[in-house]
């Protein structure tokens, strides 16, 4: 799929995977909107990202909540065109430390299914339904090993993320032949504040940087029409599942 | 005929009144019985603006209060809009006191931060105005959908939110009232025709007011309207035509997007932006839409005017009449009319 012109929506746009994203697309021509929280994150990386001549839009939201989903999908529609490009990257780990799925509170259970699965459901059915009657779009949700592997006191996270996986899925299935691709793409451990607050005692060193993963995700949104819709995909490039 | 008074949950859950716009002859079915009245090779056609938040309430000079319902973007930050006396969405907009008069240079207040000032106030209706917010851009479309709510109707049992007033393929937000007919259209329907071998297509057009309840304004609508017409859609249009097909139209503001860009481009389609006054009326022939899914409404609205370049007079309000009698629900919740000749393209 063609970055250069596309318009491209990417929620938790501020920081980490979502900032390296916004940069690295603007980089190649897309128009982009960023949506997040924080106003002053935002508002640093729209800046960074204007500075060079890229093309930026943001919107402070949370999409956890269902009434600010027609106005991020509005606003970013007025602003960049119809979204040819999703990419639902926000994402909320719950309550750090990390609990055991047994020590976690219902309503942080809750929460932390509002912002994964929720609010990307809800901004599937408020975006993609123009993209496949246009017959075109790629919808992208950032996975992670959590949504494959039972990794204890990643319970809500890693409960969310393969919901999300399976729900790519099985909106793949129903728009099959809509032109309309579905990918779940598992960007690999990273050096982000997501998750330092997840594992501190993590060596950085040990981790990807945002920016070189971004670019690999990149490389595959320009190369998306090699995957089946629906497939989840490695950013680190070891295969597709 | 019986307004619904509240959106329906599902959406496609909606009665569809089936009329041959050649036989004159009707029949009830249910909106997703939609494809059986479609044939591989018919084209229906959509319009997929997002409604925006267009009613804002202002704070006049005086301090009185008022309702602006934007009408029409000009530019970046300047509106055409419409201006009503105050009063929530439970008094008729008939009801309400009228606003009081304004001149250019009076600024409307929406907030603290947020201001309007009146740069024109039309010749046709002292409450037709041309605005200026203070904001432009990004700014102003944040602006918007933070104070904005969608346009409300007096018949409903409750308060309409955002969500409710989206069709299942909303893009960008041009219309300031939903473009109603479409709202019945679920994916079920839309794959189900699609797996019939009926085409999809989309458009934008930016669906003006229906009504203000001001009777010298109301007449003066549809306003100009935008359009823009995708290069695909023409190319689908035109195979649909060279093949026998069927052009369907979702919506009033479909045909008048497709008729108003034929009229002005002797007879043909051409794709990119546009801007129509063309006002449908029982003597206009249509040129590239064949038939049309729609609301239903009152005989006495401009609505069913328009329906008269469809299907003869009488044969409407036959089964218009049947509609009434046996408990369809009318206006923008309401159920629905799919107008077509059924033996064959006009």
């Amino acid at each position: 799929m063609e970055i250069r012109d596309a318009s491209v929506m990417i929620t938790g746009g501020s920081r980490g995977l979502g900032r390296a994203l916004g940069n690295a697309m603007a980089r190649e021509g897309a128009r982009v909107t960023l949506i997040a929280r924080h106003g002053e994150e935002l508002d640093k990386t729209l800046f960074e990202i204007r500075a060079p001549g890229g093309e930026a839009h943001g919107i402070a939201a949370d999409v956890g909540d269902k009434s600010a989903i027609y106005p991020i999908a509005g606003q970013s529609a007025a602003l960049a065109g119809p979204i040819d490009i999703l990419v639902l990257n926000a994402s909320t780990l719950g309550p750090v430390p990390l609990r055991l799925l047994m020590d976690t509170e219902c309503e942080d259970l809750e929460r932390v299914l509002q912002v994964n699965l929720i609010g990307p459901f809800r901004l599937v059915k408020a975006v993609a339904g123009a993209m496949a009657l246009r017959g075109r779009g790629l919808v992208i949700g950032i996975s992670s090993d959590a949504a494959v592997e039972a990794y204890a006191g990643w319970g809500s996270y890693g409960i969310s993320k393969a919901a999300l996986d399976h729900m790519m899925r099985i909106f793949a299935k129903e728009f099959e032949g809509t032109g309309i691709q579905f990918l779940s793409i598992d960007p690999g451990e990273m050096d982000t504040r997501m998750h330092a607050d997840a594992m501190p005692d993590a060596d950085p060193a040990t981790l990807s940087r945002p920016e070189d993963v971004a670019d690999r995700i990149c490389d595959i949104i320009r190369h998306a029409g090699d995957f089946q819709t629906g497939s989840r995909v490695l950013a680190s490039g070891v295969g597709v599942l | 005929m019986i307004p619904a008074r509240e959106p329906r949950t599902p959406r496609d859950a909606a009665r569809l009144l089936v009329l041959d716009s050649e036989g004159g002859t009707f029949e009830d079915a249910l909106m997703p019985d939609l494809p059986r009245f479609l044939r591989a090779g018919d084209l229906l056609v959509v319009n997929d603006a997002a409604t925006l938040p267009a009613s804002l309430r202002v704070r006049m000079p005086s301090g009185a209060g008022a309702e602006i319902r934007l009408q029409s973007q000009v530019e970046d930050s300047t509106w055409r809009a419409a201006l009503l006396g105050a009063g929530d969405w439970r008094t008729p907009t008939e009801l309400r006191d009228p606003p009081e008069g304004v001149a250019p240079g009076w600024v409307l207040r929406i907030s603290e931060s947020l201001v309007m000032e009146v740069v024109e106030v039309s010749p046709d209706s002292p409450r037709l105005i041309t605005v200026r917010f203070n904001r432009g851009g990004e700014d102003l479309w944040t602006a918007l959908y933070a104070y904005g709510k969608p346009v409300q109707y007096s018949y409903l049992a409750a308060d309409l939110d955002l969500w409710s007033v989206q069709t299942v393929y909303a893009a960008r937000p041009w219309a300031v009232e939903m473009p109603s007919a479409g709202e019945a259209l679920s994916w079920r329907i839309l794959l189900a025709l699609r797996r019939k071998g009926v085409g999809l297509a989309s458009l934008t057009h930016a669906a003006g007011l229906s009504a203000t309840g001001d009777e010298d304004l109301d007449a003066l609508l549809p306003l100009a309207e935008r359009f823009e017409i995708p290069e695909s859609t023409v190319e689908a249009i035109e195979s649909t035509r060279a093949s026998g097909g069927r052009v369907v139209a979702v919506g009033t503001t479909v045909v008048r997007a497709l008729e108003g860009c034929a009229a002005q481009h002797s007879g043909n389609l051409s794709n990119g932006r546009g801007l129509t006054e063309l006002v449908i009326t029982k003597d206009f022939s249509p040129r590239i839409v064949d038939g049309l899914l729609t609301g239903i409404h009152e005989p006495s609205q401009s609505h069913f005017r328009l329906l008269r370049a469809f299907a003869d007079e009488i044969a409407l309000r036959r089964a218009w009449r049947h509609a009434a009698e046996i408990g369809y629900l009318g206006h923008e919740f309401g159920d629905a009319c799919l107008i077509l000749p059924c033996s064959g393209p006009l």
